[in-house]
C-alpha cells in the first residue's frame, strides 16, 4: 500500500452506536487497505459484530463515517442496495434462502440485481460451487445440506456478486467442530487470492494463519491494532492479555 | 329429491354464479390482500399506516354493511355506476382482502430475519426481496388458514342474494316462489356448498405436501 491517494477499501471513523442505553461502538477507528484480510478478535458482548454488521448497514450508526471504497455509506435505499451487492457478507447463521436449491440460492442476486441472464448466472454458480467444493450438492435444498456445507454455499453466494470485500460475521460459530476446518480452508483461499476481508472469528488459527492483522475489540473499543504475531506473542493491553490467557489455557 | 331434479337448471345456474363471484373475488382479494400485506411490513411509516387503516376498517366492518354501502350508498356519490353483480365482487373482494392481508402477514413473520437480511446484504431492494425471498416462504406456511378464508369467501357469496345478486343462496327464494319445499331445498343448497368446498381441501392437501418436500 505505498500509493497514498487509493482510498481504502472500508474507512470507519469516530463511529458511535447505541442499542438504547447500551454503547455498543465507542468513537471505532478501522481502516483496511485493498487486498488486507483483518480479522477482528473479542470477547462476546465486545462490539466485534455490531461493527461487521454496520459495514453494509445492516445496522445504522449514530455517529461517525463509514465509507466503502472511497464511498460514504447512503441511507436506506436504491443506492445502498447498490453498495451492499459489492460488499459480500457472511452470516453465522448461513440464512440460505430454505425455498431455493444451493445453485437458486448463489444464482438469485447477480439475476435480480445485477440482471445476468440466467444460463450464463447458472454457469458462474457452478464454478463458485466447484471451488467451494460442494458441485455435487447443487440441486439440494439448503436443508438437506451439513452445516458446514451451507456455509461454504453462502460464501459462494456472496461471492456470485463479485464483490469488492466480503465480511464474515463469525461464521464457523454455529458449526460442528469437524465442519470448521472446511469453511475455513474456503477462506484462506480467498484470503490467498488478494480478497479484501473483514472475518470477525474466535478461530484464533485462522487469525494467526490468514490475517494481516488483528484488531481486538473490548466493551465497543478497538483496544489494539496489530500484526497477528504482535498480537498473539506480545499483547500490549490488559484486556488482551486477559483474554488469550483465558482462550490459549484451554 | 324431486325438489333437486325438477329445478336442475335452477340449481346448475345459481351454483355457477356462485363460483364466479367466488373465483373472481379469490383472485382480487389475493392480490390485493397480498399487495396490501406488503404494505404493512414496509419500512415506509406511511404505507404501514394505510395497510393498518384499511384492515382496521374492513375486517371491522359486517359483510352485510360492506354490501350495503356499494349496492345502495356508492351508487348516490355517482362517481362511476355499477351493477349490482359488480358491487358484489368489489364489496366480497375488498372485505375478504382484509383477512387475507392479515394471513400473509403471519406467515411474513414466521419466516426468519436472516432471510430478510442475507437479501439486503446482496443488494436486493424491498421490493425484491418481498418477491423472491420473503413472500414465498410466507405463502408456504399460511396454506391451512388461507384455504380457511377463501372457504368463507366461497360461503360468504350468499350475502349477496339480499341484494339482487342470484347466486346458490337465492334458491330458497325462487323455491318458495314456487311452492316447493324450502326445507328439502336448502339441504341441497348445503349439500352444494359440501361439493364446492371439498376441492379447496384438497388444493390446500397438495400444496402442504409439496411444500413440505421442498425445503
Amino acid at each position: 500500500m505505498t500509493a497514498a491517494s487509493t482510498s481504502p477499501m472500508i474507512r470507519v471513523a469516530g463511529v458511535d452506536k447505541f442499542f438504547g442505553p447500551l454503547h455498543v461502538l465507542k468513537n471505532v477507528q478501522l481502516e483496511v487497505p485493498k487486498g488486507q484480510v483483518v480479522v477482528v478478535l473479542g470477547p462476546s458482548g465486545s462490539g466485534k459484530s455490531t461493527l461487521c454488521r454496520t459495514i453494509n448497514r445492516l445496522e445504522p450508526i449514530d455517529s461517525g463515517v463509514i465509507e466503502v471504497d472511497g464511498q460514504p455509506l447512503p441511507a436506506e435505499g436504491k443506492e445502498l442496495a447498490r453498495l451492499r451487492a459489492d460488499v459480500g457478507m457472511v452470516f453465522q447463521s448461513f440464512n440460505l434462502f430454505a425455498h431455493k436449491t444451493i445453485v437458486e440460492n448463489v444464482m438469485l442476486a447477480p439475476v435480480k440485481v445485477r440482471k445476468t441472464p440466467a444460463t450464463e448466472a447458472r454457469k458462474t454458480a457452478m464454478e463458485l460451487l466447484e471451488r467451494v467444493g460442494i458441485a455435487n450438492q447443487a440441486e439440494k435444498f439448503p436443508a438437506q445440506l451439513s452445516g458446514g456445507q451451507q456455509q461454504r454455499a453462502a460464501i459462494a453466494r456472496a461471492l456470485a456478486m463479485k464483490p469488492k470485500v466480503m465480511l464474515f460475521d463469525e461464521p464457523t460459530s454455529a458449526l460442528d467442530p469437524e465442519m470448521v476446518q472446511e469453511v475455513l480452508d474456503v477462506m484462506t483461499g480467498l484470503a490467498k487470492d488478494g480478497m479484501t476481508m473483514l472475518v470477525v472469528t474466535h478461530e484464533m488459527g485462522f487469525a494467526r494463519k490468514a490475517a494481516d492483522r488483528v484488531i481486538f475489540m473490548s466493551d465497543g473499543e478497538v483496544v489494539e491494532d496489530s500484526t497477528p504475531e504482535e498480537f498473539f506473542s506480545a499483547p500490549k493491553s490488559n484486556r488482551a492479555k486477559d483474554f488469550l490467557g483465558k482462550i490459549l489455557t484451554h | 329429491m324431486s325438489v333437486l331434479t325438477n329445478h336442475l337448471d335452477l340449481f346448475l345456474y345459481t351454483f355457477g354464479q356462485t363460483l364466479q363471484l367466488f373465483a373472481i373475488s379469490a383472485v382480487l382479494s389475493l392480490v390485493l390482500g397480498t399487495i396490501l400485506a406488503a404494505l404493512r411490513v414496509s419500512p415506509v411509516p406511511v404505507f404501514r399506516g394505510i395497510g393498518a387503516t384499511y384492515v382496521t376498517v374492513l375486517r371491522n366492518t359486517p359483510l352485510t354493511l360492506v354490501f350495503v354501502f356499494f349496492v345502495f350508498a356508492y351508487p348516490l356519490l355517482e362517481i362511476v355506476k355499477i351493477e349490482p353483480y359488480t358491487a358484489a365482487v368489489v364489496s366480497l373482494s375488498l372485505y375478504t382482502a382484509a383477512f387475507v392481508c392479515e394471513v400473509v402477514r403471519s406467515g411474513i413473520n414466521t419466516v426468519p430475519v436472516g432471510q430478510a437480511e442475507a437479501s439486503r446484504a446482496l443488494g436486493l431492494t424491498f421490493t425484491q426481496m418481498l418477491g423472491n425471498v420473503v413472500l414465498p416462504q410466507a405463502l408456504r406456511s399460511v396454506v391451512p388458514p388461507m384455504t380457511s378464508t377463501m372457504i368463507a369467501l366461497l360461503k360468504n357469496t350468499t350475502v349477496a342474494s339480499g341484494f339482487a345478486v342470484v347466486q346458490a343462496g337465492s334458491i330458497r327464494d325462487s323455491l318458495s316462489e314456487q311452492g316447493e319445499n324450502v326445507l328439502f331445498g336448502l339441504l341441497w343448497v348445503a349439500v352444494g356448498f359440501v361439493i364446492l368446498v371439498m376441492p379447496l381441501t384438497y388444493v390446500q392437501q397438495v400444496f402442504e405436501k409439496r411444500w413440505s418436500v421442498a425445503r
